[in-house]
């Protein structure tokens, strides 16, 4: 990562006003959303949406060739274009044409990815944007920071000080004061525009309409008082009929702001009569800049699917902190990441695509669909292709390759830390390992790895017809083997004989999740080999991370590199793959193992871990078995958001972790429980080592930790 | 009819719209003017009242009108429009699914009373209120017409602080008068 861009994050979040507005808007907008989508059924309206979308995405040059003849029959000029330069060039002539000295602007995306008003104004014109937050930014010479509210970063101080500074001196900081200014200084601009600018939010090919949402109601003033009407549209925006409108327009306002609709939606279809009585003068620009090419990438053309609500900025847990400007200039958060890859270019992408956390809370929220962790770590895949691994991640991965050397290296790890350790915590590393610890204390190596000690545990082989491969994966082999030796014990219960391949190795996510698809491929055979040698009715893991790579990602990665060698052995693999809880309730439920009854286990609490809810959506699973067990759950607020740890992310961007974890802590503590309780080895190191340097007296433990002697 | 009526006013006020609902078209003739009359239009300038044409306004003596209200115009144009206090207007479908007007605009005259006023008043038949979106579509067809509008609720922003603020550019009320015999008037 540039220093620079390092520098952007750290003034994001030493900026108390963009994160707490950030904050307490990530907080009200899960409520709103969710009363906004009350009887509505989201899943089907997603649906409908992915068809429309997609649908229209496969056939942009026949939807855009209709529009143009559908628009022009009612008396609008169409440009289709692939090139941002030539829509510039195309709306200066058109205003040197007409004379054009003042312009309004209603908000457009599209014209800021182009830098339109650049252009305009080096032409000698007048440009003003009218909604409320472009206004306020414009004026503030900044770029907008969301995608839905753009000004969200400031207060109502700082815009004070930019009315006051930029329009007109002694503005009070009082909200709706400020708005009333607002209304009376742009309101001669709108009545004295000789041209109009907006955007669209849906292009209807059947019949050539522009579809136009704002809640301010500028959009219908920009359209109306000029007698010229400009629209640039992206050509994404593209759908067939009008019966696609209503779908689109039931999930972005509600996605958007939490309303059911909008104050305001224009149906533009043609030119119509300006208010001296002349027609208007209706251009529409269709602009590509390589949405088309990206239409032709069958794993990016989903991401057109977007209809721009900006759920994926509202619900991320990095954007919540660092805001849109450590993104860049017009597309933010985790569908900005993505767009700016290609409408600008893929290095632009380098830096910003490691702000994602792969937590997926996007996804399921998504009104388009879009597996957007997913594409971000192929824009990494890419980016790595493009122009290598750095030197030092060759190095770790080059290990990583080499079983026998990583593993003797780990084991070394646990006499060389020696002077770092107190108890089973490292508290503190020296120099550039600093930040490690800095907010957590990180887990000593064991003195013994499972691999070793599960050779000791005397299974009872006789009676055992039954026998599950137990791949472990590296936190709970190294550092938390205890957590393996009771998942044994619990197995042993139902008559289970537990198989450990001493040939299995990293599951690869480290390095898949670093780009590093050549790496992640050879772990992927090497565990392959090792968990499909032993027959049995499972393959059982305690990390959801591991899971997920044994499951999907394997498969993935073979497809990603276009290795179909090993891709039977990997259906195999990932048919018989099940995370410990799921297993452990089915096994309940099939009478094979059954819970000590009547204890009274007291208050705990359960965090979700992102890959064990949102991939393997095992939520109910261990939260049912810890109650039968005897426990009382006692939820805490955003249980399923990500608890900061995310692999190497929390090594990269500790200063995004830590705040993260800080959150989580604050919502344990909050339930009053004495105990935390999750399915994921890494999130108990995340947790269990921020509440020690805390100093908090909560225990934070695995499922199987707290279920291992409560079987009969 | 009347629980249609219901929905749509519980989402309209949701949004901040005022919904009042008469049988007749006389009744609704007298609160607009008494409406019009305690909002204080007169001909004073920034006091006026600027009404678009439609069919609620067939067989009225607009002339008696203005006497009543001094400072009503029926001659809609930009700079009256900009000029005036109320703009008045004929809605032809609602949603009730979300409290939502829509209208056949492709009459400037119809854009310019809703939007640079500060106070709407939106007539609508109680028999025009429609369940969703999709079914106002069938009627007011893109396909047909160039310019439809849908005015959920006054204009607002929440730009700054995400606070909720009413009236950005367009009017800061928006007054509904639902009419039951309007049908009679626009079949």
């Amino acid at each position: 990562m540039t220093t620079q861009f390092k520098e952007s994050i750290e003034t994001a979040l030493h900026n108390s006003n963009l994160t707490g507005a950030l904050g307490r808007f990530s907080e009200a907008y899960r409520i709103s959303r969710a009363k906004a989508y009350e009887g509505i059924d989201f899943e089907a309206t997603r649906d409908q949406i992915v068809e429309i979308k997609s649908d229209a995405s496969s056939r942009f040059e026949e939807l855009a060739v209709q529009f143009k003849q559908s628009a022009e029959a009612c008396g609008a000029k169409v440009f289709r274009t692939s090139d941002p330069e030539q829509v510039k060039k195309y709306i200066l002539d058109l205003a040197k044409e007409k004379g054009v000295k003042r312009v309004v602007k209603s908000k457009s995306m599209a014209s800021e990815e182009i830098h339109l008003n650049k252009a305009l104004e080096a032409a000698g014109m007048e440009v003003d944007e009218t909604d409320l937050g472009e206004w306020i930014i414009q004026l503030a010479h900044q770029t907008p920071s969301h995608m839905v509210m753009p000004a969200i970063h400031m207060t109502k101080e700082e815009v004070a000080t930019v009315f006051s500074e930029e329009v007109e001196e002694g503005q009070m900081p009082d909200i709706p004061k400020l708005v009333k200014f607002a209304r009376a200084k742009l309101r001669p601009k709108f009545l004295a525009a000789d041209m109009g600018i907006t955007g669209a939010n849906i292009a209807v090919a059947e019949s050539g309409s522009l579809v136009i949402v704002t809640n301010e109601g500028n959009a219908r003033l920009v359209s109306t008082l000029p007698g010229i009407h400009v629209a640039i549209v992206g050509i994404e925006k593209l759908v067939a009929m009008v019966k696609d409108i209503q779908p689109i327009l039931t999930a972005l306002p509600r996605s958007a702001t939490g309303q059911l609709l909008t104050s305001y939606v224009s149906i533009i279809s043609g030119a119509v009569p300006n208010t001296d009585g002349t027609p208007k003068e209706l251009h529409i620009i269709l602009m590509d800049n390589h949405r088309s090419d990206m239409a032709k990438d069958p794993m990016f053309k989903p991401a057109l699917q977007c209809i721009r609500c900006a759920t994926c900025l509202n619900v991320c847990p990095v954007f919540r902190l660092v805001g849109g400007h450590v993104f860049g200039k017009t597309y933010t958060g985790g569908i900005g990441t993505i767009l700016t890859a290609w409408f600008d270019e893929l290095k632009k992408a380098d830096d910003i695509q490691g702000l994602c956390i792969q937590c997926g809370s996007c996804v399921p929220l998504c009104p388009g669909k879009i597996d957007i962790p997913g594409l971000i770590l192929e824009l990494r895949r890419r980016l790595v292709v493009e122009k290598g691994q750095s030197l030092a991640m060759k190095a770790i991965f080059g290990v990583v390759n080499n079983r026998r050397l990583f593993h003797s290296m780990l084991r070394m790890a646990s006499v060389t830390q020696k002077p770092f350790t107190t108890g089973r915590f490292i508290r503190h590393l020296p120099l550039f390992l600093s930040d490690m610890t800095e907010f957590r204390s990180l887990p000593a190596v064991a003195p013994s790895p499972l691999r070793d000690t599960i050779k000791k545990i005397d299974q009872p082989k006789a009676k055992a017809k039954e026998k599950v491969v137990f791949y472990a994966g590296c936190l709970i082999d190294f550092c938390y083997p205890e957590m393996g030796e009771s998942l044994v014990k619990i197995l042993n219960k139902a008559g289970i004989e537990v198989v450990f391949p001493d040939d299995q190795t990293c599951c690869g996510a480290p390095a898949r999740y670093n780009g590093a698809y050549e790496v992640a491929g050879q772990n992927a055979k090497d565990n392959i080999k090792a968990l499909l040698a032993t027959e049995a009715s499972y393959v059982v893991s305690a990390c959801p991370t591991c899971t997920v790579a044994l499951k999907h990602d394997f498969i993935d990665t073979f497809k990603s590199l276009g290795d179909t060698g090993t891709m039977a052995d990997a259906e195999k693999l990932s048919a018989k793959t099940i995370d410990f809880s799921t297993l452990i309730k089915k096994l309940v439920d099939e009478g094979r193992l059954t819970l000590k009854e009547g204890e009274a286990l007291g208050k705990i609490t359960y965090h979700d871990s992102c890959h064990l809810k949102r991939t393997l959506k095992a939520s109910d699973e261990p939260r049912e078995l810890l109650k039968m067990a005897g426990h009382e759950i006692a939820e805490m607020y955003e249980c399923d958001t990500c608890c900061g740890m995310a692999g190497s992310y929390s090594i990269k961007l500790p200063e995004i972790s830590a705040p993260i974890l800080e959150r989580k802590l604050k919502h344990i503590k909050e339930t009053g429980a004495s105990k935390v309780v999750m399915d994921c080895p890494g999130c108990v190191m995340q947790i269990r080592g921020g509440l020690d340097k805390d100093g908090t007296p909560i225990r934070a433990e695995h499922t199987v930790e707290s279920l291992a002697n409560r079987f009969k | 009819m009347n629980s249609t009526f219901e929905a749509f006013k519980t989402k309209a006020e949701a949004v901040s719209a005022e919904v009042h609902r008469f049988p007749t078209q006389a009744e609704a003739l007298a609160f607009i003017l008494g409406f019009l009359q305690e909002s204080g239009v007169s001909d004073a300038p920034q006091c006026g009242a600027v009404w678009a044409a439609g069919s609620f306004l067939d067989g009225a003596r607009k002339d008696d009108l203005k006497v009543k209200v001094p400072g009503i115009t029926f001659e809609v144009t930009k700079e009256a429009s900009a000029d005036s206090k109320v703009g008045i207007s004929q809605l032809d479908w609602a949603i009730s699914s979300t409290g939502t007007l829509v209208q056949d605009a492709a009459a400037v005259e119809k854009r310019l009373v809703s939007t640079l006023p500060t106070i709407h008043v939106a007539i609508l038949g109680t028999d025009r209120i429609l369940a969703d979106m999709g079914s106002v579509l069938e009627h007011l067809r893109p396909q047909q017409i160039d310019y439809i509008s849908f005015i959920t609720g006054p204009s607002r922003t929440a730009d700054i602080e995400r606070v909720l603020t009413i009236g950005v550019h367009g009017p800061a009320r928006l007054i509904i008068v639902v009419v039951d015999e309007f049908q009679k008037v626009t079949a």
